[in-house]
């Protein structure tokens, strides 16, 4: 397609952007370096913080801009789990390999679920993804050489002899439990950057325009050719994986699953709602903030219990009314800073342009 | 096993699930919201009743007659001052907010109550039950059957033969034309969320009295209201009867089977419906 006037340039560039990559390089680095500075229990924190930005990430993605609002997501975290579990309690294979298999079962898992839940309507979309959800920790109770209902550990010589532990005791003289809380922290670290380097790219990308184009108005995208369908079957899909894959990670971490925690729609799905709706929901930005915002108020609330969950409820529910955009979109109007830009801006041409478009689009 | 009385009790278990799914299928027929706090709602409606009867001494049945106007004006206000601005063309704030609310009721049910197994105790009614031929049936389901074909016809009185009723209709299908007319929608509104919290309430003495309940029971009251509403159709309360008639079946078929399977079966139902009749088995409404 060739432009009328040649002079127009679209540009997703914004002045931070240049500097935010050297800080994100930096901060990787440092991250990557993080299990030889700090101590073990800092490196859990760590460990949990990426996790959930993974499942935030994932959200954000599906309700943030393919507009599918899931309320099932526990449905990929606990298959993922549970496949990694049958794959090193049956078949012998290193949980590391076995965090990959989760990922792969949790797409097959999701090509049904897609052909029953796409057929429902918006809202109701939300509900049905929680009965297969449902139906999932069902059948899985079921299955007693993992535990049934009351669950299993993860045989400790797996974690032990896992795929890159022997190595790291030796390079690095760690213990086998500290070798193993490292490995984890490095595969959280790197499936971050693979979640958020995967979703910046297709946001950038003409099926990501597509995407924001049927998020904002549905009919006049598919009026202007995009499939409408198949990119939200392709989101849906992709994030099962990446949800499969964290789900898997996070509990070779925990070595003890049960279905009632590996399928809790409170830690695998509400946390993960309201870090994305707190932080900024169609934002990349927006669940970075909000994972951090969510550790420090469940650090300082932690002894409140069920008060720290009426609590984010509320905070949720203001910010949903009051700054549909969250903390991020506040932050953003004001400055005008993106560390991901990926709204496009028309520039130069005869008319000077500063409208921005939409909010993300 | 006797095969007839458990398909009598499954059909008079769906009498419940269509008590507690009336109060949605109301709501979203007249302003295409789905409320994720409505099965909290149930079980806070349950508490009510509760407080009132360990209170005051009262018959459940007459502790909820009084918990009724107590929820509507709950409904009303929930509606009128919170959901009424998530309204709009962008279906993300009226799920989030109800989702949050939802989290916010259990929460605060749990600081209040505690995570303990509740129940209403209703008398020598619990267990009186009466023979109808080959098969006996408890006189407590009988009336929560009763009571939901009750609502149902009720309701459909009320929207289809008075002028609330009109109002109702007429802001479902255009509420910027309705308002020219004289209706104010967001009272409207307010008003459809408050009748449904009656029924909630109705649908929670009926949950009380029949079963335990927690202040976590919330969510699976939800599914089971959900379900009811995709198999009947959305739009037809006396398809969300059936809907709800086919789940209980399913699930005390299921659990005459295998106990463990009388959840599973009810969910693989509503799976199946879908699957050959996406739009449920009496659909009515367009959209």
């Amino acid at each position: 397609m060739t432009m009328a006037i040649p002079s127009f340039t679209v540009e997703t560039r914004t002045k931070a952007s240049p500097l935010t990559a050297i800080a994100v390089i930096a901060l990787l680095l440092l991250a990557f370096a993080a299990p030889f500075i700090v101590s073990r229990g800092v490196i859990q924190d760590l460990f949990f913080i990426l996790t959930m930005l993974v499942l935030a990430q994932n959200w954000n993605l599906l309700a943030g801009y393919a507009g599918l609002i899931s309320i099932g997501q526990q449905a990929f975290v606990g298959f993922g789990a549970y496949t990694m579990f049958g794959a090193v309690i049956l078949f012998g294979v290193d949980p590391v390999l076995a965090i990959l298999i989760a990922g792969l079962f949790s797409v097959a898992l999701a090509i049904p679920t897609a052909f029953f839940t796409f057929r429902l309507y918006g809202p109701y979309f939300a509900i049905g993804t929680w009965v297969v959800a449902e139906v999932v920790r069902l059948l899985l109770a079921q299955w007693k050489t993992l535990g049934g209902g009351t669950g299993t550990s993860l045989p400790r010589d797996a974690t032990r002899d896992m795929m890159g532990v022997g190595m790291m005791r030796d390079l690095f003289g760690m213990k086998a439990s500290q070798a193993g809380d490292a490995l984890t922290y490095w595969l959280a670290l790197i499936l971050v950057v693979l979640t958020i380097g995967f979703i910046y790219r297709l946001l950038r990308s003409k099926q990501g325009l597509g995407l924001a184009a049927v998020r904002d108005n549905e009919q006049a995208a598919r009026a202007v050719g995009v499939d409408a369908r198949r990119m939200k079957t392709f989101v849906y899909l992709a994030t099962a994986f990446m949800t499969g894959v964290a789900g898997a990670l996070i509990y070779v971490q925990k070595a003890r699953i049960s279905p009632d925690a590996a399928f809790s729609v409170t830690d695998w799905t509400a946390y993960v709602i309201f870090i994305v709706v707190i932080g900024g929901i169609g934002t990349i930005e927006g669940p970075i903030l909000g994972v951090i915002i969510f550790f420090l108020l469940q650090n300082l609330l932690a002894d409140y219990g069920s008060w720290y969950l009426l609590m984010l409820g509320l905070l949720g529910i203001v910010i949903m009314l009051f700054a549909p955009r969250g903390l991020w979109g506040l932050f953003s109007d004001r400055t005008g800073i993106q560390l991901f830009p990926v709204r496009r801006v028309l520039k130069g041409g005869p008319l000077n342009l500063t409208h921005k478009g939409g909010p993300h689009g | 096993m006797n095969w007839l009385d458990t398909i009598l009790q499954g059909v008079l278990l769906g009498g419940l699930y269509a008590l507690f799914a009336a109060g949605l299928s109301l709501v979203f027929g007249i302003m295409r919201l789905v409320n994720l706090a409505h099965g909290d709602l149930i079980v806070l409606a349950a508490f009510l009743i509760l407080v009132l009867v360990t209170a005051l001494g009262l018959n459940p049945f007459v502790a909820a007659v009084i918990a009724m106007p107590l929820m509507f004006a709950i409904g009303w206000a929930l509606q009128y001052f919170l959901l009424n601005r998530t309204l709009g063309k962008d279906i993300l704030p009226p799920l989030l907010v109800t989702f949050g609310l939802s989290i916010v009721i259990q929460n605060g049910l749990l600081e209040s109550f505690s995570a303990d197994s509740r129940r209403v105790f209703a008398g020598s009614l619990e267990s009186a039950s009466v023979n109808l031929g080959p098969v006996t049936a408890g006189i407590m389901p009988l009336m929560t059957f009763f009571s939901a074909v009750a609502v149902i016809v009720c309701l459909n009185q009320l929207i289809y033969r008075t002028s609330v009723g009109r109002a109702f209709r007429a802001t479902s299908d255009d509420p910027v034309t309705a308002g020219l007319m004289g209706i104010r929608p967001q009272r409207i509104f307010a008003m459809a969320t408050g009748l449904a919290m009656v029924v909630v309430t109705i649908a929670a003495l009926y949950l009380g009295t029949r079963a335990n309940f927690d202040p976590t029971s919330g969510p699976a009251r939800l599914i089971y209201a959900f379900e009811a509403v995709i198999i009947g159709g959305l739009g037809s309360l006396w398809g969300t009867l059936a809907g709800g008639i086919i789940l209980g079946v399913a699930q005390t078929v299921g659990a005459a089977i295998n106990p463990e399977w009388q959840i599973l079966a009810g969910h693989l139902a509503f799976l199946a419906v879908l699957l050959f009749k996406p739009r449920g088995l009496f659909p009515r409404a367009v959209d």
